[in-house]
């Protein structure tokens, strides 16, 4: 009681678990929509996921020598757990999960020094590194079979898909839409012809396409992204640039040459778009501190995931481009920063003469 | 040049402001307590100098700490009675140490010093400007704010202050005895207002009232045009910190105090709503500054209050009249939540403790050691356009010249940041630090310039004794030879 504390000596009450409790939340229904289309080897994968993520935060803590029960429950780990699931190709196998779950706690995070000081997305940093290294796992899109229809694989049947494989690959995988539009344009097909076949909006809204675990539903996805906002866990700045941006260049594209440029509806709908926008590019570790820079960095997020979708050599492209812009985002805190009061931008102090003429 | 429509400050927080307890409590005299402990360094500057010893008696009002030299302010008893001691007490300093107090054993009689000025009369226009500075010095005003800047220092000036700031913002929560001030003492407050605007030769008075009070907006709009004008109240949105100075200025004016430069410097002088009224007091009615309205609040006090109560009541006196505790408090307060210090309760009240507030556990949420994520809401609540994560990072890896470098001499230490921050870090307490060590390394770089320079000195001094020695050595056996010469010669 007389060791000097410093004011203040009352508090916001949000805090640190608090705010992951919430995305944790806010990214359930996605989850459980991704759960419930793609059944028993879905559900198998998030939750190895998340057992190799809290496994590898308590290693790390321990390694670093800090309490490890405390710091796994500010669930940082878990929202990277979960968004790495999220992103992951529902039927992968489970060493996909495992070694995921391990490179994004510890290569992701760890070794920067936990929490906080990780200069990449955790989660980015795993699927880059999967979809680089085990490039057929990791594209191996099943068709959609709801827990409730009959082509749904049993639980033991998912289990077996888990641990061993699917028997015929072929059978029960197909393109995405992303996919599609790419084929379609490096073989001169046309986008006109080829995308009816392949992206619907409405279904896209709703999720029922080939895809990774739950970044399909558009709808959930950006009902669970409103609500952070609500709640203000995170800031529209992020998503709301991302989408309008992509929108934009898209649209400006598509109108030069619609056989060639996918529509704007397509690049906000398929593919992770919505989940990076709301739930990848907000990380507030890895992405500027203040607004402005939070804007740019958004920007520069939907303009790689269009140049990257467009022209690059993999049909997806939010890892790549939230990766990218997560190394800018050092740049960005050094250049964009508030003006202090009483400076100017440059922070040399105001002229009081100045002031004191123009009353005069 | 003031704005219609006060303008928004960069971002700042909604706290909860608690005000409830209190805002409907009238500002009542406090009986006396046993003992009085009045602090001779209660503002900012060097402190008063004893002009009693111990066993005198003193009469209310009388001057018992004469300001010092430079920056300083007077002291004055509080009541009538012996001084039983000459002693160090707590006290809200900031150094957090206690500081050397006149002990006073009131007699009851409140018997008031017959040496006290005669209170000046008629309009304000007519009264010599020097002489309410010399007034406002002689009663011991303070900036009641909590700065408890000596008030008459902001009073004297080349006459370039064109307005005179009133600040009512009273943005800390808990506290309500500014807000129950104006509503109660609405024309004692205006008049002071005016006595100061005459003594800086300001032509206007703005007054800069938080919009959570409208009762006080409304009795100090009405004193205003009772007193014949010249004293604008203005609302301003209710934001922590809407009362800094440099806030309050740019809310209502849209300009901003340049870096390192004071308010007097772009023509405007900001002085407390309390400071007012305690100029008022000291000039129409003769009085010094002995007694100020305080808030006793806080979650563990059993019935809120204000009180008028005399400078040097024990805190534990003052929270005893207000009903006493109902649980065993985590901090006591001198001052609010957001700026106040953490005192003892037996430390007395100064002339800028506007709150003694006494906190629950369940009120604070203690620092809870949890990392950094940069989530940039800190940023966005700095009111200075700081990034307070920056410094706060380099301040606890000893990067004491990133930290000054990220802006750690701009701040102003308002908690905005660490309010907000969802992983409860330190903030203000590593700003401190920074600040500390900083200073200790400029004070260290000084005491080896003073001991390099004094060594030099001690050499030259030594060369030029060696020389002269030399000197007059070679001068003894020029003469000595020269005399033998003479003697040869001579024989």
């Amino acid at each position: 009681m007389s060791e000097p504390i410093a004011a203040p000596h009352t508090r916001a009450p949000l805090a640190l678990p608090a705010l992951m409790q919430q995305v944790l939340l806010a990214a359930a229904p996605a989850t459980l929509f991704g759960v419930w289309l793609y059944g028993w080897p879905a559900l198998n994968l998030l939750l190895i996921t998340l057992a190799t993520v809290v496994a590898a935060e308590a290693l790390c803590l321990r390694l670093s020598g800090r309490p490890v029960a405390g710091g796994v429950r500010d669930g940082s780990a878990l929202v990277t757990g979960l968004i790495l699931a999220m992103s992951l190709p529902p039927w992968a196998p489970w060493w996909i999960a495992v070694c995921g779950g391990l490179i994004a706690v510890i290569v992701g995070k760890g070794v920067f020094g936990g929490t906080g000081q990780n200069l990449f997305n955790p989660a980015m940093v795993a699927r880059v590194a999967l979809l680089v290294a085990f490039p057929v796992e990791m594209t191996r899109w099943v068709e959609p079979a709801p827990l409730t229809a009959a082509a749904s694989p049993g639980w033991l049947e998912g289990m077996r898909i888990t641990l061993f494989g699917h028997s015929d690959w072929d059978a029960v995988t197909s393109a995405t839409t992303l996919d599609a539009t790419r084929s379609a344009v490096s073989e001169g097909t046309g986008l006109a012809a080829a995308l009816p076949e392949h992206f619907d909006p409405w279904l896209a809204l709703l999720g029922y396409a080939p895809g990774s675990l739950a970044e399909s539903s558009a709808l959930l996805l950006a009902l669970g992204g409103l609500y952070l906002i609500v709640r203000r866990v995170i800031s529209w700045d992020i998503p709301i640039t991302l989408l309008a941006t992509l929108a934009a260049i898209s649209a400006l594209a598509h109108t030069i040459d619609p056989e060639r440029f996918a529509d704007p509806s397509l690049h906000l709908l398929a593919g992770s778009t919505l989940l990076a926008a709301f739930f990848i590019a907000t990380d507030p570790t890895t992405s500027p501190a203040t607004r402005p820079g939070r804007i740019l960095f958004a920007a520069g997020c939907a303009a790689i995931i269009w140049l990257v979708r467009t022209y690059g050599g993999y049909p997806e492209a939010t890892a790549f481009a939230v990766l990218l812009m997560n190394a800018a985002t050092p740049l960005i805190d050094h250049y964009v920063r508030p003006r202090i009061y009483g400076r100017s931008r440059l922070g040399t102090p105001l002229s009081a003469q100045r002031k004191k003429q123009e009353r005069s | 040049m003031l704005l219609s429509k006060p303008k928004l400050i960069r971002g700042g927080v909604r706290t909860d402001a608690r005000k409830h307890p209190t805002s409907g409590c009238p500002i009542e005299p406090v009986p006396l307590p046993p003992r009085l402990y009045v602090s001779l360094a209660q503002h900012i500057g060097a402190p008063a100098l004893p002009q009693v010893a111990v066993g005198d008696s003193v009469a209310q009002g009388q001057l018992i700490g004469a300001p010092d030299a430079g920056i300083s302010a007077a002291v004055h008893a509080p009541t009538s009675g012996t001084v039983i001691a000459i002693d160090h007490h707590p006290a809200p300093h900031p150094s957090g140490l206690p500081v050397q107090s006149v002990v006073i054993a009131p007699d009851g009689h409140k018997r008031w010093d017959p040496n006290l000025p005669k209170p000046l009369t008629g309009p304000v226009p007519q009264l010599d400007r020097e002489t309410i500075a010399e007034r406002v010095a002689a009663a011991g005003i303070v900036g009641m704010g909590g700065a408890a800047f000596p008030s008459a220092l902001k009073l004297s000036t080349d006459g370039s202050v064109n307005t005179l700031i009133l600040n009512g913002g009273e943005c800390e929560p808990y506290l309500t005895c500014d807000d129950r001030l104006m509503r109660e003492r609405a024309a004692g407050i205006i008049d002071g207002a005016r006595l100061m605007a005459h003594a800086l030769g300001a032509e206007r008075i703005a007054i800069g009232i938080e919009d959570n009070k409208p009762e006080a907006i409304f009795a100090m709009q009405r004193a205003a045009e009772s007193l014949g004008g010249g004293a604008e109240v203005l609302p301003v949105p209710s934001l922590w910190p809407q009362g800094s100075e440099k806030h309050l200025i740019y809310s209502l004016t849209g300009h901003e105090v340049p870096a390192g430069a004071l308010a007097a410097d772009i023509g405007l002088v900001v002085h407390n709503v309390g400071t007012a009224y305690a100029v008022h007091r000291a000039i129409r009615h003769g009085i010094p500054l002995i007694s100020r309205p305080v808030t006793v609040g806080g979650g563990a006090v059993r019935e809120p209050q204000n009180f008028e109560a005399p400078i040097g009541t024990p805190f534990s006196y003052l929270i005893e009249q207000a009903g006493g505790l109902h649980c065993e408090p985590a901090r006591i307060l001198a001052g609010g939540p957001m700026m106040g210090q953490v005192v003892p309760i037996e430390a007395a009240l100064a002339k800028g403790t506007n709150g003694v507030i006494a906190l629950t556990a369940a009120e604070i949420r203690e620092p809870a050691g949890l990392p950094c994520i940069r989530c940039g809401r800190c940023v966005e609540a700095c009111p200075m356009g700081l990034m307070p994560f920056e410094i706060a990072n380099r301040a606890a890896a000893d990067d004491l010249d990133g930290a000054a470098e990220q802006g750690l001499g701009d701040c102003l230490s308002c908690g905005s940041c660490a309010y907000v921050c969802p992983s409860s870090r330190p903030l203000v307490q590593l700003f401190h630090y920074a600040r500390g060590r900083r200073a200790d390394n400029a004070a260290a770089k000084q005491r080896a310039e003073l001991q390099k320079r004094l060594a030099e000195q001690r050499q030259e001094r030594q060369r030029l004794a060696a020389e002269a020695k030399k000197r007059a050595a070679a001068e003894r056996r020029k003469r000595r030879a020269a005399q033998k010469q003479k003697e040869e010669s001579e024989t």
